[in-house]
């Protein structure tokens, strides 16, 4: 292992060499090899850079041989010279030192990609920190997290960045050496920083892509800060009366084991484009395959060797295929944590201690899906807390555990993934959702509704039954775009709630976008593909149940109630095998709550397909979401269901 | 030499000449020969099966799948306001890429048959004649004279985003 570490330690540059010994030296401590690669530096120094600089090396070198007691610190700050000088040194001589973003995007690309990485997994270590502030390795990750920034953006000549990443790091390297009690209000500058970062990393986006970028808070006010942290904390250390007195939001253990897996798991970073194009052709293998397995010519070959092989290859292709997929998918763990931060910043805020359970973070789902779930999960929590949960004494006097639980838990069930947000607040609130629904005229005044119906009107738009306006819900913005957003993945929320226990939302979505599942439906000669979670049932009419109204419209009865029914043939031009009904079959849709029945010739099968855009040019037909390649290699037109009824309705 | 570069200058439309100078794919479209830059086609292709899609312009055939990915055909002849004919033998898919205004994008156009690939010197290519009647041609590279016979060079970007296509017919007669 030693021997890797030699090689890279000599061919990286030597400022990043030295940022490898500052973390070896945090990691392995004094001993090893440290000493033998400092000389080693010290000799490369001399040649490249100046003697000045090799000298000090040396005398580095000398003192991690001696490695006493006390050696590190002597090291690490030594470390630190160094890559002060070298700095120095290289920064007035070479001359392609990038001091315009426009020199090397590239580099600043990775730069971005890598400090949002680090950035993300800082976050969640620093609220592993907070619950046990003894934890050594969560300090180190947040330690090697702001030191990478530092150096990174000292590389890259971001100086802002640079300094407060740098005073972060000073900060945590007096929590490490146990001079700094970690509090609350500690970690709250920490994630301030954090935060800077982010936001000044956003800008150096901006700037590359040569947007306006969003304006950057000075950041003197927040070094400021950070140095008051560093010293007023040290001196009150031995009060800690503080810490006890802010509500301590507490997070459940299953949150460690996820940090330090992501931390053990090896990635490499493909463009998406690589991956679709991949997906592309493996679609195509298993159709060539497929093809070739139900070749007639071959049905005749009796060989048992032929058969054996062809099963062999089919079963390797499906491997392939289910690989590729899964290749897009990516623990919704991740998703988590940025919950968990928020749930952190809230109950402290709101005075409202609340316990976060998570579960089934190991649960995969497309990482689109993902990345479209995350604003709509951020506001359910966000909900959840401050209209759910009910303040510490309310809780204390109806006799419940003043710290209340969110649990965030995700779930396969059906081909679905299900996120779940529960808490165990006071519910939802039958008779005050009603009121409010009656008092904008969203219901009628004598309407009967189910429990259901009733909950589901929270999610329609400008409702909010919150009685002040707070800055962190109650606008009764929120909830419709939850459901807006939650629509658009084609998934649904399902809602169950009991006064004064709590409530608890399901937001189901499928596992991927990528993917549906669909029936295959004849017209004529055409196939198109009906999406199954729009199709209610489907079955042969009995005579006499279309009766036609003036207009041209038809009605269905079906199962006592009267539904459109929508000629699939007439609606798109072309010709059906035949126009009477009742030799057709009826698929019963769903569409925005709202039933019709859609008439086809016949169904030609259930499949998944994969989806794929028609292109540019036909993006916008209305009745057609996209196409698919069956199995056959022909190109199928998977519908657009809600788009094929209101078009009929057009016309 | 400062009144030779004048002359350069002045001759606009053959510093323009030289910008379309280059290899060309020619290929039939009833009685006339047109040409598209070679760098433009991805591919040719005999004609397969053409899913419809509804609700579209005639002139837009369907779309096929090219090796797992879907892209539009268009027919060329209905674009160009020609009569429909019966895919034969020798009709062939032009898979080019097209560049939209945002983005570059695939695209098959059904043609009668595909003639051959000629490179062009700036000096074959004459600029498009002024059909009058303030018709403005901007799918229209220019025009190649090769051995007497006319061969009219389409921009095919243009020809595939633009909507309504003046002045063809006039060409076409």
């Amino acid at each position: 292992m030693s021997d890797t570490f030699d090689q890279s330690a000599t061919d990286l540059p030597l400022s990043e060499s030295l940022d490898q010994f500052a973390t070896r030296l945090l990691v392995e401590g004094a001993g090893g090899q440290l000493a033998a690669d400092l000389e080693r530096w010290s000799e490369r120094a001399a040649a490249s850079v100046s003697p000045q600089l090799a000298r000090l090396a040396a005398e580095l070198a000398e003192t991690a041989h001696t490695a006493g007691e006390g050696a590190e610190d002597c090291l690490r700050a030594g470390i630190a010279r160094l890559q002060q000088e070298l700095a120095a040194e290289t920064q007035p001589t070479s001359p392609p030192v990038p001091n315009s973003l426009a020199q090397d995007p590239e580099l600043i690309g990775d730069f971005i990609l890598e400090s949002r990485e680090h950035l993300a997994s800082i976050e969640s270590q620093v609220l592993v920190l907070e619950q046990n502030p003894a934890d050594l390795e969560a300090i180190h990750s947040v330690f090697r997290g702001f030191h990478t920034i530092k150096g990174l953006a000292g590389f890259l000549d971001l100086p802002v960045i640079q300094e407060v990443a740098h005073e972060v790091e000073s900060l945590l390297d007096q929590a490490r050496n146990g001079k700094l009690a970690l509090t609350p209000a500690v970690v709250d500058v920490v994630l301030e920083g954090a935060d800077y970062l982010k936001n000044a990393v956003s800008a150096v986006e901006a700037s590359l892509t040569g947007k306006v970028p969003p304006p950057v808070a000075a950041h003197q006010d927040l070094v400021a800060r950070i140095h008051r942290a560093a010293a007023g904390e040290s001196v009150a250390a031995e009060g800690p009366d503080e810490t006890a007195a802010a509500p301590q939001p507490t997070s459940s253990a299953s949150q460690s084991p996820q940090g330090n897996k992501a931390a053990g798991t090896f990635s490499v970073r493909v463009e998406t484009g690589k991956l679709d194009y991949l997906m592309d052709m493996v679609g195509e293998m298993v159709i060539a395959q497929s093809l070739i397995r139900h070749n007639p010519a071959l049905g005749s070959i009796r060989d048992a060797r032929l058969q054996a092989d062809l099963a062999q290859l089919a079963r390797s292709t499906g491997e392939v295929q289910r690989t590729a997929m899964g290749m897009r998918m990516i623990p919704i763990g991740q998703l988590f944590q940025r919950t968990a931060r928020l749930v952190r910043d809230l109950a402290r805020k709101l005075g409202r201690p609340v316990e976060l359970e998570t579960r089934g973070e190991e649960t995969e789902l497309d990482k689109t899906i993902a990345e479209e779930l995350a604003d709509p999960l951020l506001h359910m929590v966000r909900n959840s807390i401050d209209h759910g949960i009910e303040p510490p004494e309310v809780r204390a006097a109806a006799g419940k555990n003043p710290t209340a639980r969110v649990r965030l838990a995700a779930y396969h069930q059906g081909g679905q993934i299900v996120v779940e947000i529960a808490d165990d607040g006071r519910g939802l609130d039958r008779e005050k959702i009603l009121a409010k629904a009656r008092e904008r005229g969203l219901i009628e005044p004598g309407a009967q509704l189910s429990e259901n119906e009733i909950f589901h009107l929270i999610f329609e738009p400008g409702f909010s039954t919150a009685d002040r306006i707070t800055d962190i819900s109650g606008r009764g913005v929120g909830m419709d775009v939850v459901r807006r957003q939650v629509q658009k993945l084609r998934g649904r929320i399902e809602v169950q709630s009991k006064a004064g226990e709590g409530s608890a939302f399901f937001l189901k979505v499928p596992l991927t976008l990528a993917i549906i599942e669909g029936l295959v439906v004849m017209v004529g000669v055409h196939r198109y593909i009906v999406p199954i979670f729009a199709v209610r049932e489907m079955f042969r009419l009995a005579p006499g149940a279309v009766s036609g109204i003036p207009g041209g419209e038809e009605m269905v009865l079906v199962r006592g109630c009267l539904l459109p029914l929508v000629r699939l043939y007439r609606r798109f031009g072309v010709q059906p095998r035949s126009e009477d009904p009742y030799e057709s079959l009826l698929v019963v849709a769903e569409c925005e709550g709202k039933q019709f029945c859609l008439l086809v010739d016949e169904l030609a099968g259930k499949q998944e397909v994969v989806i794929k855009s028609l292109g540019e040019s036909l993006k916008n037909i209305p009745g057609i979401a996209g196409g698919a390649i069956l199995g056959d290699g022909r190109v199928g037109l998977i519908l657009d269901v809600d788009g094929v009824f209101r078009g009929d309705r057009r016309e | 030499m400062p009144s030779i570069a004048t002359v350069a200058e002045d001759k606009s439309p053959a510093a323009r000449s030289d910008e379309r100078a280059g290899k060309y794919l020619v290929f039939h479209l009833g009685h006339e020969e047109f040409g598209i830059r070679v760098l433009k086609v991805r591919e040719i292709m005999g004609v397969q099966d053409i899913t419809a899609v509804p609700q579209t312009p005639a002139h837009v055939k369907g779309v096929i799948n090219l090796r797992g990915k879907v892209i539009p055909v268009v027919d060329l002849r209905l674009k160009f306001g020609l009569p429909e004919q019966e895919y034969t033998q020798r009709t062939c898919i032009i898979v080019v890429q097209v560049q939209g205004e945002a983005t570059s994008m695939l695209m098959g156009i059904v043609v009668d048959g595909v003639a051959e690939v000629l490179n062009l010197a700036a000096a074959d290519i004459e600029d498009t004649p002024d059909f009058g009647k303030g018709v403005a041609t901007p799918y229209l590279l220019g025009m190649a004279k090769i051995k007497g016979k006319v061969k009219i060079l389409l921009d095919i970007d243009q020809v595939m985003t633009s909507q309504e296509l003046h002045g063809l017919d006039t060409l076409m007669q």
